[in-house]
């Protein structure tokens, strides 16, 4: 039987995994789409060299690799783990985001999103101070 | 017309897919062995259990819904939007899996969808 607090530090350290790599990656998704250029409509001939040329750009597939390590750390999670708490808690890259604007980058946060930051912060701790896990297995 | 489509596709079969994933998770039972090979193991056998397939499915029409809506609007405003992915998923996993939403928890997700949208709100 996993004791409370193992499950909660195993939750934990899952979850740093997963706001460290998701934002690098939706960076450079970001950034890789805007060098494909805008979607050009619904016709299907246009859609698909649409996403053969993102598919085509290194940039993506670089985002591509990064979700993919934050997708495994996500379901491995999920073995364990609610979804209503993994999901919220992930939020917390929001405001790894903003620290390494300002420390590393030395980006000019608005008063607004230090706000926002803040809040996201107060929201991941109080769903972090719920149980991970409501749950019995249906394995069990 | 697109932007309302895509969103719907992000938001909600997003969720879905999220849902299906981690119903799919479940089954597989707690992962104790967080070697390479044995994480490797546990996501191929997931991957046979047609309930990941269908989720991952539906993540993939969500992820390309957002590199569409990422192609034309700005990430200030995709991000903002969908978080209310956050409030649909916490209703959702009380819905579909079960999980006891305690009042703690539904104050902690929808203080997370005020602060992502602040944050967006912040970044121009």
């Amino acid at each position: 039987m996993t004791s409370a607090k193992s499950l909660h530090l195993k939750t934990l350290l899952l979850v740093l995994i997963m706001i460290s790599v998701a934002p690098l990656g939706d960076m450079f998704l970001g950034k890789g789409m805007k060098q494909v250029g805008a979607m050009p409509g619904w016709e299907l001939a246009g859609l698909y060299h649409f996403f053969f040329r993102a598919f085509t750009t290194g940039t993506i597939w670089i985002g591509i690799g990064l979700l993919l390590t934050f997708f495994v750390a996500y379901l491995v999670v999920l073995s364990w783990a609610d979804y209503s708490y993994v999901q919220p808690a992930s939020a917390a890259s929001y405001g790894l985001i903003a620290l390494l604007g300002h420390f590393v980058l030395r980006e000019t946060i608005s008063p607004l999103r230090w706000t926002g930051v803040l809040v996201i912060c107060t929201g991941v701790l109080v769903v972090g101070h719920t149980h991970p896990r409501t749950t019995e297995h249906p394995s069990s | 017309m697109t932007m309302f489509v895509l969103y719907v596709l992000i938001v909600f079969v997003g969720t879905g897919g999220e849902l299906c994933v981690s119903r799919a998770m479940k089954t597989m039972g707690e992962v104790t062995d967080f070697r390479p090979h044995a994480i490797a193991r546990v996501v191929g056998r997931a991957l046979l259990l047609p309930r990941m397939w269908a989720g991952v499915s539906l993540m993939a029409v969500a992820f390309f819904a957002l590199l569409s809506m990422l192609s034309f609007a700005k990430v200030s405003f995709v991000f903002p939007a969908t978080a209310l992915s956050y409030a649909t998923g916490a209703l959702g996993g009380r819905v579909f899996l079960g999980e006891r939403v305690t009042g703690q928890r539904w104050i902690g997700v929808l203080l997370v969808c005020i602060g992502v949208t602040l944050v967006f709100l912040g970044k121009g």
